[in-house]
């Protein structure tokens, strides 16, 4: 935090990072740099790597090998609590709610733990961030009785209260509706335009076309297409991956 | 507002009941009430002390036992090198339970659900162990304590010692109900319900763990700490009984651990039903009764006591029921 980097220097630099579990290898020697603002597409097939990478990014798992600098630190060996206060929040591909709080207490995790110097009391934060996800209504309500699309919001809700500059989205629209998609879309551009950069894994195509600046994809732990939405779309081995030889 | 109402009427209450405590001690003659108030009163310590560990952060802790037991032998070990006055010892017992509680943790709070359970009845077994061939306090064959005389202005041992229990009760419940306010309740509550979640939201979830074990063993220690001068006697089979554990556990269950008052309930139930049970029938029938309590809870009332009285209640809806 105290580092600062260079106005132009990248916001997140993976470099190099291998992660195996026994002998299955499921990132093999990934690098990438995201830039401050960027809306980042990650693809791949199911089993690529892709969660394992952002479980890399946000803490969860530690890799073997390579690193991960954050704002100009290396943040590898950081826990996920820290990493969370230095800015880097996400949502989980199956929503883990705090089931015994009720929306508005599940921000106020965030907003208690993650969250330093703010003069506004906690629940009016809290509450501009849920009017803003159109979750004003079910504040007081306990996660259970949320719907899909609603928990899916709550879990973005809860990420945008650790105040993040990395927001990564795992697969925050798995399950939902066309309308549903382009409600859930639509929130990501607009936290994208107040300058939070955004890694979104997606399945859906139409999404990760409509969202991305950028798109990645992923095989078998390994980095097989990077650039435009369009032109990794066109590339032959995205499409190999996806459809089969 | 509301939040300072609730905590001046949980002070005011709080007066009251010490000031009811030590006038019963001054105009009841009969020893029995305080011989028999001073168990349900260590339960109701004990219950709340778990809690803050075995509830609030839903590591169930089995041992209970190795943290009261620690507390016995501090107090005893202490009284017997120095002639320590029993503040002192209760302190000490304290800060021995809150060092137990750092060590304990730094081992086992990396293991989840009933591994961590099966590693704190370990604990308490290597403990006893090592009490039962320390020859300074008696060994296997336990110790007789002789009581110094009593301060004023109580007439009786034991009557003091039901006004220091009852202290203990106040303590625990203050320090239980000030975490439930807190930051680190929420926090406690969060890993709870999900680890890697509060952790990604910025939750020190093994810090707040050390945290929590630290203060539920020293707490469970201090409860402990009186026992062998109730007694006049301490050996390590009685205080490193597994049934420490289980009553507290059973208690704070059968109250309720999302808030505070669910383990004072469940202990002030559970605890008078036995030492009713122990004078009209037999001191045997008490575990009897607690397994068919706990059973019938389980099944009736997962949510305890509380959430009989209230479905909805939540951990955070401030200090008083």
């Amino acid at each position: 935090m105290t580092v600062t980097a260079a106005p132009d220097a990248p916001l997140l630099q993976v470099e190099t990072l291998t992660k195996t579990f026994g002998g299955f290898t499921a990132l093999d020697n990934i690098s990438v740099d995201i830039r401050k603002g960027e809306r980042f597409g990650l693809i791949g097939p199911n089993g690529s790597g892709k969660t394992t990478l952002i479980n890399c990014i946000s803490g969860a798992l530690r890799p073997q090998i390579g690193s991960v600098v954050f704002c100009g630190e290396d943040i590898t060996q950081l826990p996920p609590h820290l990493r969370a206060r230095r800015g880097i929040a996400r949502s989980f591909q199956i929503p883990r709610p705090f089931k015994s709080m009720t929306v508005l207490e599940n921000l106020l995790v965030g907003l208690d733990f993650a969250t330093v110097g703010s003069n506004l009391p906690e629940e009016d934060v809290a509450m501009s961030i849920l009017t803003r996800m159109g979750l004003s209504s079910k504040a007081d309500a306990l996660t259970d009785t949320l719907s899909q699309v609603e928990l899916r919001k709550m879990e973005l809700a809860r990420a945008m209260a650790v105040r993040p500059k990395l927001l990564i989205s795992d697969e925050a629209m798995a399950g939902l509706s066309h309308s549903e998609v382009d409600e859930v879309l639509d929130l990501l551009i607009s936290l994208g335009e107040e300058d939070i950069t955004i890694i979104m894994i997606e399945h859906i195509m139409q999404a990760v076309m409509r969202f991305s600046e950028r798109v990645m994809c992923l095989d078998a732990g390994r980095i097989i297409a990077i650039g435009a939405p369009a032109e990794v779309m066109a590339n032959k081995r995205v499409q190999e991956a996806y459809l089969g030889t | 507002m509301n939040k300072r109402s609730h905590s001046i009427a949980f002070w005011a209450g709080v007066v009251i009941f010490l000031v009811a405590v030590l006038s019963m001690t001054q105009i009841v003659r009969n020893e029995y009430p305080f011989f028999a108030g001073y168990v349900i009163l260590q339960f109701i310590a004990l219950a709340v002390a778990w809690s803050i560990l075995g509830g609030y952060a839903g590591y169930v802790n089995f041992g209970t036992n190795a943290f009261f037991g620690v507390g016995v032998y501090t107090a005893v070990a202490l009284f017997k090198a120095t002639g320590a006055p029993l503040v002192v010892q209760i302190a000490a017992a304290a800060v021995v339970g809150m060092l137990l509680g750092f060590g304990v943790g730094l081992l086992t709070l990396r293991m989840r659900g009933i591994f961590f359970s099966i590693a704190t009845i370990a604990l308490a077994i290597i403990i006893e162990t090592c009490v039962m061939n320390w020859r300074f306090v008696g060994g296997a064959a336990g110790i007789q304590i002789q009581r110094p005389p009593v301060t004023a202005p109580f007439d009786s041992y034991v009557k003091m010692l039901f006004f220091v229990q009852a202290v203990l009760v106040v303590i625990a419940v203050s320090i239980s109900r000030y975490i439930q306010n807190s930051r680190i309740g929420r926090g406690l509550q969060a890993l709870r319900d999900d680890e890697l979640a509060a952790e990604c939201t910025g939750v020190p979830t093994l810090k707040l763990k050390l945290v929590a074990c630290m203060i539920s063993g020293a707490l469970i220690s201090a409860a402990g700490a009186p026992a062998a001068m109730y007694l006049q006697y301490a050996d390590p089979s009685s205080a490193f009984n597994l049934s420490y554990s289980v009553s507290a556990l059973a208690m704070a269950l059968i109250g309720g651990t999302a808030h505070w008052i669910g383990p004072v309930l469940g202990a002030i139930l559970l605890g008078s039903t036995q030492q009713l049970l122990a004078v009209t029938i037999s001191s045997e029938v008490n575990v009897l009764v607690l397994g068919i309590m706990l059973v019938l809870f389980v099944v009736g009332a997962p949510k305890g006591i509380i959430g009989l009285l209230r479905p909805r209640y939540r951990l955070r809806a401030g200090g008083k029921p």
